[in-house]
């Protein structure tokens, strides 16, 4: 009986949970569904949703017209180059906090976290001015720099929670052992400390890939990502519901990808250890 | 354990990300600090000279201060309210035991790995567009006047797309405390015959409470320097100017950077007072 009332009670969760599931989904849904039609067919009425004649056509045109690789090949820049910078600065501070911690340890970390908390736009001038004097504006080189330093917070936080679960007495027993500082980081640390790692990469590739704020108000032409790209057709005679469509699925199906390996250390990064 | 020397190597390698974080804030801070006690119109004749406190009253005097403040507290208010009232009811239902959990909490989280630029032209094109729109279909299907979103419901059409964007965020960090409860507290005020709704209000709300404090307070720090939402939707018109977006306008739009950057020191102040709260908590979860 208690068996039967379990069955139907994990029926109706599903299908309800499937429900919600497909709404909150949809917008990504239709978008991908749009971008397989022709324009006419994208703002038929009523609304077709599957009986269209799939075309690859807006894939085509969006490449040949706008020249998407080269946004893409700048958003990868862009997003890896701060990624890894920032992973080579913050390795070596997460490892010195989490393995020799002092007094002041706490202190720093958390006013690591201050700086993640000052708004852009309080200090947009000064670093567009910057930009300007140095040349770097419109250079895929300062928004990695400037990318870098906007996660560099969270970065450090990111391994610093993951190096923490070291058991220091690994360490301990290799140093016994006669391992020097560069041995015991490269044959000890980094193996364990890989995953960890990693999925501080991924979450920081994928922040840095969505970043709407800096690239949009530091790029051009040159070096603008897929978000400016994207910005781009916000202009009312772009109203190509398919193109857009495309354009924006080629923008988001990476980060999709990527973005459901992370969802477990998203939750971890982004609330800075608070909940795991 | 810790050594002299292994000490001075650590402050060795905190150096580069100390040094540089340091720098982040305190140059463009002290320069917009500069600035804002200054008349500078980088395209109208420069730097005219000190000015005082006088870009501060007159940025908060100004006509566009107190709707821009209004519409900055509607946005964030309704987000935070949407976002974690149907994020606690949609953790509780994703911690129920269901088929294809994995899959549902993928697409559930999805929204929130789509760039800010793409869900809002999603949103303003292919759902709220006044004629060809998905939402204007819907609402003549039932014999409904179309509705111009973005024009006659700015203020709610961008709290929807702002909400949808950041459901996923609570609904997984709550799903993430929510599956951290003692199943056995639950079953044992079950057995005693606790209705669902006394048992959601004394068990499993107080055990949230920390959860639900941290998602409120890490948005409202995005939330309140939400920018391409608006930049590809309104462009700050139809009362959906929110202070970050209104200080973007004074700096880069109409160059008055004195003005926006005393307006940029406001909204640094607001931002600290909000994050003073956040790493109370945080600081506390390190000691732990």
């Amino acid at each position: 009986m208690a068996r039967a009332v379990t069955t139907r009670c994990k029926s109706l969760n599903t299908a309800l949970a499937w429900a919600i599931r497909l709404l909150i989904f949809f917008p990504i849904l239709w978008t991908i569904l749009i971008s397989f039609k022709t324009e006419a067919q994208a703002i038929a009425s009523p609304p077709l949703f599957l009986n269209f004649n799939w075309t690859l056509e807006n894939y085509a045109i969006v490449q040949e017209r706008s020249d998407y690789m080269r946004f893409l090949w700048n958003s990868v820049i862009i997003a890896g180059g701060s990624t890894i910078l920032g992973v080579i600065i913050a390795v070596p501070a997460a490892w010195a906090m989490a393995f020799v911690p002092s007094k002041r340890t706490k202190d720093i970390l958390l006013w690591m976290l201050s700086t993640k908390m000052l708004p852009a736009v309080g200090v947009l001038y000064p670093i567009y001015l910057l930009f300007i004097r140095l040349g770097l504006l419109d250079t895929r080189g300062g928004l990695v720099v400037v990318l870098m330093l906007i996660n560099l917070p969270i970065i450090v936080w990111m391994l610093y929670t993951y190096f923490r679960e070291i058991p220091g007495e690994i360490l301990e027993a290799a140093r016994m052992d006669g391992a020097t500082l560069k041995e015991e980081i490269l044959y000890v640390l980094t193996p364990m400390a890989i995953p960890g790692i990693a999925s501080t990469v991924l979450l920081n590739f994928i922040l840095a890939w969505n970043e709407a704020f800096w690239t949009l108000n530091l790029t051009a032409v040159d070096a603008a990502p897929l978000t400016a790209f994207i910005a781009s057709y916000s202009s009312p005679e772009g109203l190509f519901f398919a193109k857009l469509s495309a354009a924006s699925t080629m923008a988001i199906a990476p980060i999709l990808i990527l973005g459901w390996f992370s969802q477990k250390q998203l939750v971890r990064g982004l609330t800075f250890g608070a909940v795991k | 354990m810790a050594t002299q020397h292994s000490r001075s190597v650590a402050r060795l390698m905190m150096a580069p990300a100390v040094v540089l974080l340091l720098g982040w804030m305190l140059v463009p801070l002290t320069m917009t600090l500069y600035f804002s006690f200054k008349k500078y119109l980088p395209l109208r004749g420069g730097d005219l000279g000190w000015v005082g406190f006088d870009n501060y009253v007159r940025f908060v005097s100004s006509s566009s201060f107190w709707p821009a403040v209004q519409a900055t507290l509607v946005i964030v208010g309704g987000v935070l309210v949407i976002t974690v009232v149907l994020g606690i009811l949609l953790a509780m239902l994703l911690d129920q035991p269901m088929w294809g959990q994995g899959v549902v909490r993928i697409l559930v989280i999805a929204p929130f790995f789509v760039m800010p630029t793409v869900s809002a032209l999603v949103w303003k094109n292919m759902f709220m567009d006044p004629v060809n729109g998905l939402l204007a279909h819907l609402w003549r299907f039932f014999g409904a006047e179309p509705i111009s979103w973005l024009s006659e419901a700015s203020m709610t059409s961008i709290i929807m797309i702002v909400s949808w964007q950041w459901l996923p965020f609570a609904t997984l960090i709550l799903l993430t405390a929510i599956q951290s409860l003692d199943s056995e507290q639950l079953e044992a005020a079950e057995m005693d015959g606790a209705p669902v709704l006394k048992r959601f209000y004394h068990i499993v709300l107080p055990h949230l409470s920390r959860a639900i404090t941290i998602v409120i307070l890490i948005q409202t720090i995005f939330l309140l320097s939400i920018f391409a939402e608006i930049f590809v939707t309104t462009g700050g018109a139809f009362g959906t100017r929110t202070l970050t977006y209104l200080i973007f306008q004074r700096v880069l739009e109409s160059q008055n950077v004195g003005l926006g950057s005393a307006g940029g020191v406001y909204a640094i102040i607001l931002a600290n007072i909000v994050a003073i709260f956040l790493m109370r908590i945080v600081g506390k979860n390190l000691d732990a």
